[in-house]
């Protein structure tokens, strides 16, 4: 990993450095951004040393996690419900594989139109495609499900309520933790795009304004600090995923004495 | 232990998709299981087996016909007695909870009937664990960390713990080597000795059914039914040198003669195996 990181930033340097191309020239070196992002006194007013830095973190930080928790509360149980009983499935899937192939900056303006203020609307079309990404997945996930698994509890004489805590949230876990991530990368990636258009603060409306205000080493700090946010939410994701999912490692891992 | 539990099933016919394709799967297929004895079933691939077992533990309904379990009506056309602790099914490619402990899942059934508290179940579910022959040690244990055999115990287990009335097998031995196969058929005796719960088995393995079963049925190929009803009266408890006997033998030699004539009918059909 770090020969990875360590042999980009070097081909980054050289591209910047030596090549003739002078569309590379205008990309800043990995030297000046870090010298900018350490620095006490920044030339373009954002470094790790500046309260507004962490101001546009925690704006698109909140963001994100309040869009996160939506698509959790709603799709979870919509995922759930999809997979379970197929009427309704034929009604509320139907429904979103209409509105799942609309890319959710194309809600932008409606969004904005309905809701009150930008700020609901970034978080909306950030919620959208966790949404759809969680609601998916736990389909899937319940889906991918042993049926002998329901037979055999219901011969065990467990009730719909047994089933659903003791089958069906169990079995479809790792498939919803799966979605999880890829939700929350899904987010990210929409609510860039969403605070370009529609926001006073955030790392992608910064990145767009340096950009204007022709600051270039900030918009690769932004971009990086984007890669390193995004990474650890995923991270947290996969450690609470891995705590709850136990018996799976335990499995897969050598097991304790075994004999018929 | 487990008292009664005689099914009767009395001329079922059952055929799927009858708009569309028609496929007979059973056809006038009538037999018992009487109440604690142990009866196996054979019969080419595709011929309706599981299909009859399903519709016993109460997962499907036939097109006519009843089964009756000690009188009661369990399944006809119109009625559909749903699945519940009385029968239980032991799936052939295992269905034990693999996010459950070994214990938990045997004390699952008297947890989710609430017939016992939990404590209570997993007492008896870990005493269960000792009288199988010492796997209290197991107890802990994911099902994905023991071996395959043992899974098909604990399964077995975990159904008995309900008492039911009728164990519905259906090749529960199917992808195992010979030698984890001779020691399951060991525990299964053990068990049906012990508890003498009526067993309905579903095989391929003809020695595996004499070796068993109180009675062998044959199947036909589809449409299924019964084609030879084969009565052992082999003495229990059964121990593996029986296979050697001349009753053995004779048994062995009919239950081939009656199967491979309906193999061969399946297979000049040109039916794939159906599993």
């Amino acid at each position: 990993m770090i020969i990875g990181i360590t042999s980009s930033v070097l081909l980054w340097y050289g591209l910047v450095q030596w090549t003739p191309f002078k569309a590379f020239n205008r990309l800043p070196d990995p030297l000046s951004v870090i010298i900018e992002w350490v620095s006490t006194d920044p030339d373009y007013g954002l470094s790790i040393f500046t309260k507004d830095y962490y101001l546009h973190i925690l704006y698109s930080t909140y963001r994100a996690t309040v869009a996160f928790f939506l698509a959790l509360i709603l799709g979870v149980p919509l995922g759930i419900m999809m997979g379970w009983r197929a009427n309704f499935n034929a009604y509320a899937g139907a429904l979103l594989d209409f509105l799942r192939p609309i890319p959710p900056l194309a809600w932008v303006p409606i969004a904005i139109l309905i809701l009150p203020g930008d700020e609901p609307a970034v978080i909306f079309v950030t919620f959208l495609v966790a949404f759809f990404a969680t609601t998916l997945n736990t389909l899937l996930g319940v889906r991918s499900i042993d049926p002998d698994f329901f037979r055999a509890a219901e011969c065990l004489g467990a009730t719909d309520q047994d089933i659903l805590r003791d089958i069906i949230i169990p079995g479809a876990l790792p498939t919803i933790f799966t979605g999880l991530q890829i939700a929350m990368g899904a987010a990210w990636f929409s609510l860039v795009a969403g605070e370009m258009i529609a926001a006073q603060y955030g790392l992608g409306f910064m990145i767009l304004e340096s950009y204007n205000l022709v600051q270039y080493p900030t918009i690769i700090i932004m971009m990086a600090t984007l890669g390193i946010v995004g990474y650890a939410s995923s991270a947290l994701i996969r450690v609470v995923g891995k705590k709850m999912i136990r018996w799976r490692e335990q499995a897969t891992g050598i097991g304790q004495e075994a004999e018929t | 232990m487990s008292q009664a539990g005689s099914i009767s099933v009395s001329n079922i016919q059952k055929i799927y998709d009858p708009e569309g394709a028609a496929v007979h799967a059973l056809e006038n297929c009538s037999c018992e299981i009487p109440s604690g004895k142990f009866v196996a079933m054979v019969g080419p691939s595709g011929c309706g087996k599981s299909t009859l077992l399903n519709m016993i533990a109460g997962f499907d309904k036939p097109t006519s016909g009843e089964i009756k379990l000690d009188d009661q009506l369990l399944v006809s056309a119109n009625t559909q007695t749903p699945p519940n602790s009385d029968r239980v099914v032991v799936f052939q490619n295992g269905a034990l909870f693999p996010w459950k402990t070994v214990l938990e899942n045997i004390a699952y059934g008297p947890i989710v009937q609430k017939t016992r508290g939990r404590g209570q179940a997993e007492e008896e579910a870990r005493e269960l664990l000792n009288k199988a022959g010492n796997l209290e040690r197991i107890a802990g244990s994911f099902p994905g960390q023991i071996s395959s055999g043992m899974q098909r115990r604990v399964e077995i287990l975990r159904a008995l713990i309900n008492k039911p009335k009728v164990l519905l097998l259906d090749e529960p031995f199917r992808a195992m080597d010979t030698v984890s196969k001779s020691k399951m058929h060991q525990h299964l005796l053990d068990i049906h000795d012990k508890f003498r719960p009526s067993i309905l088995l579903i095989t391929h393995d003809l020695v595996e059914a004499i070796l068993l079963a109180d009675v062998v049925l044959v199947m036909t190929t589809r449409p299924g039914t019964i084609k030879v009803n084969i009565n052992v009266e082999l003495p229990r408890p059964r121990s593996r040198e029986m296979i050697l006997s001349d009753e053995f033998t004779e048994l062995q030699k009919q239950a081939i003669a009656a199967v491979h004539e309906e193999a061969r009918k399946a297979f000049e059909r040109g039916e794939k195996e159906l599993a």
